[in-house]
């Protein structure tokens, strides 16, 4: 019984997890987590934007200068 | 017997889509329920998808799950990741989807729902889902690249430039009809003018608390900019009905036009944290939650369609738009059949976040099957309504009049039967003091729409409520579009006029900004203005000139692809993105053709503007013009109409004839021209 709880409890936190980052990509903000991530491996020496860096540049990107993904219409 | 295990489900879905469809087209005399509409619909995808996007992924593109995608090979965790495919069609979903599927269906009601549905059905599956995934794998293969940069590669600087400025006066006219759309729900509606200005400080409050309190938490300010926006919503009757502040919050359409036009100035150079972005998040998961609510809606109410099959306007005759089924039905249904602009999206921000090649099949073609079938609930919404309501509302006013008794006696003789009272009692149920001539499509949508939801939560008394959330979430996200559409062309401005004087180039500078930003905003606004003061309601100009110019676009990316099939040397499968191609090229220069030259002073711009420069010569003044300068404008905005019109067939025939050029360059070679990033494996973990 616990081993099948724990495996609902696992498959929750996958679903509310895919929920969530598919919520904030349409809003334009990627996964903080696999930029930093990103970032530790393949370029040790430099250090990743914080998170607040991380969500304006994002926002920026967004809506921002020269950028004209954030338009949509149908 | 392996045949009949691996097709036998397929053909009992396609069994059962073929049934619904039968009953939804030969049912006389008695309503239809929606739901058969929607079996309908539903077994087309699945059978669509299953065969038509595999035959097209496993041949055309020959689709390789191993080779590197630009996520991963440019992985910097910003715009290249490679990100899982759920969450990926969920963006790709949010980005297409907007109101031009909603907008669209409403006015084809007018012919009744089997034309629009059966446009709908086929131009999904056979146009606008090849569109959308076939760009999607060439912008793929060639690193994310944005369609202007890939017909410039593959076709030639000369298409590229004109395909760009083709994209700029698409912004233009679809800036115009959307604010126009704004303009039709809110003129005399204290209710619903007052919710949605109410979304302009709650997304200032939300911009606030998320810049400087709780950066970052986007759930968070989403709850709370929903919960206030509920309120404004509740709050917003009570307004209406306030002696002072009823009539505050009261304007005519025009007035509307120039607020709007400022607000578009205003709104697209402040910081986008400020107002642009928690807006974004509103209307994002309000147009979400509205899309699944009116799917749930339409499943626990099973509502029957009170709008015949078809309509006697299949004769070109209706009040709402004017022409004939060929070719403006397939004209005015854009968004939700084939749609121009998500080949922008296709070729944007998604190709750069696929992580394996397969899954473009889902998010390509699956997503537009998903937009494709919020236009079908779009359909069904409209059709819901008592087909009297339905003309009350999108007839114009120089055909109705104002009053209840002059609109009933006119739709009645138009063939739907309807007294002064029952147009009374429907502007009351949804709280406002009239419906007539609401043009549009938005306002028949939430009518139609407040009267299924209704139906499953609140019953009448809550009516009013949910055809205001109705008008309020369209509205909020066409107030975004205006905000971000603006910005965009002010960038496009920037680029363009930056080739001749590079100062200008500078998006840093205020100067810059605030001239091109204006240039901007004149442009659509002029188009605006001349929608709101135009007596036939606007709509029935700007609508076929957006649906113009919006399948002329999704004919110049089809032929894109066509050419980079030929230049892949698979071009005997060409026909996949040639028949969707000519059939586009066919609507849009017979409507172009139609909309310029027509005799009808209906449809035809020049022989409207004729019978206004005849009257003008003879010193008559014609309604709704009220003195010679007004005559005088009115030709003037014809001639306009017309010359956009007669640039937008010209943009088709020159794509189409450089395409074909390519195509036979392509043909004559003996080997692959297409100008593909080289093919790498994905390395092993």
């Amino acid at each position: 019984m616990a081993v099948s709880s724990q495996n609902l409890r696992e498959r929750w936190q996958t679903l509310t997890k895919c929920v969530c980052d598919g919520a904030r990509l349409m809003v334009g903000q990627g996964d903080y987590e696999a930029y930093a991530s990103h970032i530790r491996k393949t370029h040790p020496d430099q250090a990743p934007m914080t998170e607040l860096e991380f969500f304006r540049n994002r926002e920026n990107a967004r809506f921002g200068v020269g950028n004209r993904n954030g338009f949509r219409c149908c | 017997m392996g045949a009949i295990s691996k097709h036998g489900p397929w053909a009992l879905v396609g069994a059962l889509g073929a049934a619904a469809l039968a009953i939804v087209a030969t049912e006389r005399g008695e309503s239809v329920n929606a739901l058969w509409i929607v079996v309908a619909a539903i077994c087309v995808y699945v059978i669509a998808y299953r065969y038509y996007s595999l035959f097209i992924a496993d041949k055309v593109m020959r689709l390789d799950p191993k080779r590197e995608t630009p996520a991963v090979r440019h992985n910097d965790g910003l715009d290249y990741v490679p990100t899982n495919k759920t969450v990926l069609f969920g963006h790709h979903f949010a980005a297409i989807a907007g109101a031009g599927p909603l907008v669209g269906p409403v006015l084809a009601a007018q012919m009744g729902y089997l034309p629009g549905l059966l446009w709908i059905l086929a131009g999904v599956v056979f146009a606008g889902a090849v569109q959308d995934f076939i760009v999607l794998f060439v912008s793929m293969r060639r690193d994310g690249r944005s369609l202007g940069e890939l017909i410039r590669a593959e076709l030639g600087t000369v298409p590229g430039v004109i395909a760009l400025i083709g994209t700029f006066l698409i912004m233009i006219i679809l800036l115009a009809v959307l604010a126009l759309i704004v303009v039709k729900a809110l003129a005399g509606s204290p209710w619903g003018t007052f919710t949605v200005m109410a979304t302009i400080p709650i997304a200032i409050l939300m911009g606030v608390y998320s810049r400087y309190i709780r950066p970052g938490k986007i759930g968070e300010v989403s709850i709370l900019g929903f919960v206030l926006l509920m309120l404004a919503i509740v709050y917003g009757g009570s307004v209406a009905e306030h002696p002072t502040w009823g009539p505050a919050f009261t304007y005519t359409g025009t007035q509307l036009c120039w607020m709007l036009i400022g607000y578009g100035f205003v709104a697209s150079i402040l910081p986008v944290w400020l107002l642009l972005a928690p807006r974004d998040y509103l209307s994002t998961f309000l147009k979400i939650g509205t899309i699944v609510g009116l799917a749930l809606g339409i499943a626990v109410v099973a509502p029957h369609l009170q709008m015949p099959a078809m309509t006697k306007f299949v004769d070109g005759t209706g009040p709402v738009w004017s022409g004939q089924l060929f070719p403006f039905l397939f004209i005015t249904i854009a968004c939700g059949a084939v749609s121009g602009f998500h080949s922008l999206i296709s070729s944007g921000t998604t190709p750069k976040l696929i992580a394996n090649e397969a899954d473009a099949r889902m998010i390509g073609y699956g997503g537009m099957l998903m937009e494709s079938f919020v236009a079908v609930m779009a359909l069904v919404s409209a059709c819901v309504i008592d087909p009297g309501v339905y003309f009350t509302m999108n007839s114009p006013a120089a055909l109705l009049g104002t009053s209840p008794e002059t609109a009933a006696a006119a739709v009645t003789k138009l063939g739907f039967a309807i007294t002064p009272d029952a147009i009374t009692a429907a502007a009351k149920d949804v709280g406002e003091t009239t419906i007539i001539s609401r043009a549009g499509g938005a306002p028949t949508l939430a009518v139609g729409m407040a009267h299924i939801i209704s139906s499953a939560i609140g019953g009448k008394a809550m009516m009013a409520f949910w055809y205001h959330f109705a008008i309020l979430f369209e509205a909020l996200f066409i107030l975004t579009a205006v905000d971000a559409g603006t910005r965009a062309c002010r960038f496009m401005v920037q680029d363009l006029v930056g080739l001749a004087v590079p100062a200008f180039k500078d998006t840093t500078s205020w100067a810059a900004n605030i001239v091109a930003t204006a240039l901007c905003v004149s442009a659509w606004g002029y188009f605006l203005y001349q929608g709101v003061t135009d007596p036939l309601g606007g709509i029935n100009t700007l609508w076929p000139l957006f649906g113009i110019s919006n399948q002329m676009l999704a004919a110049v990316a089809l032929t894109l692809c066509t050419v980079v099939i030929f230049k892949m040397k698979r071009e005997r499968y060409a026909f996949v993105t040639i028949i969707p191609t000519v059939w586009l090229c066919i609507c849009t220069l017979t409507a172009g053709w139609q909309k310029i030259f027509h005799a009808d002073p209906r449809i035809g711009f020049l022989s409207h503007a004729d019978r206004y420069s005849t009257a003008l010569a003879e010193g008559k003044v014609l309604p709704p013009a009220k003195n010679v300068e007004q005559m005088s404008q009115i030709i003037f905005n014809d001639r306009i109409d017309a010359a956009l019109a007669v640039v937008f067939v010209g943009l088709v025939v020159s794509i189409a004839v450089f395409g074909v050029i390519a195509c036979i360059r392509a043909f004559r070679t003996d080997r692959w021209t297409a100008l593909e990033s080289d093919a790498r494996a994905v390395p092993a973990e």
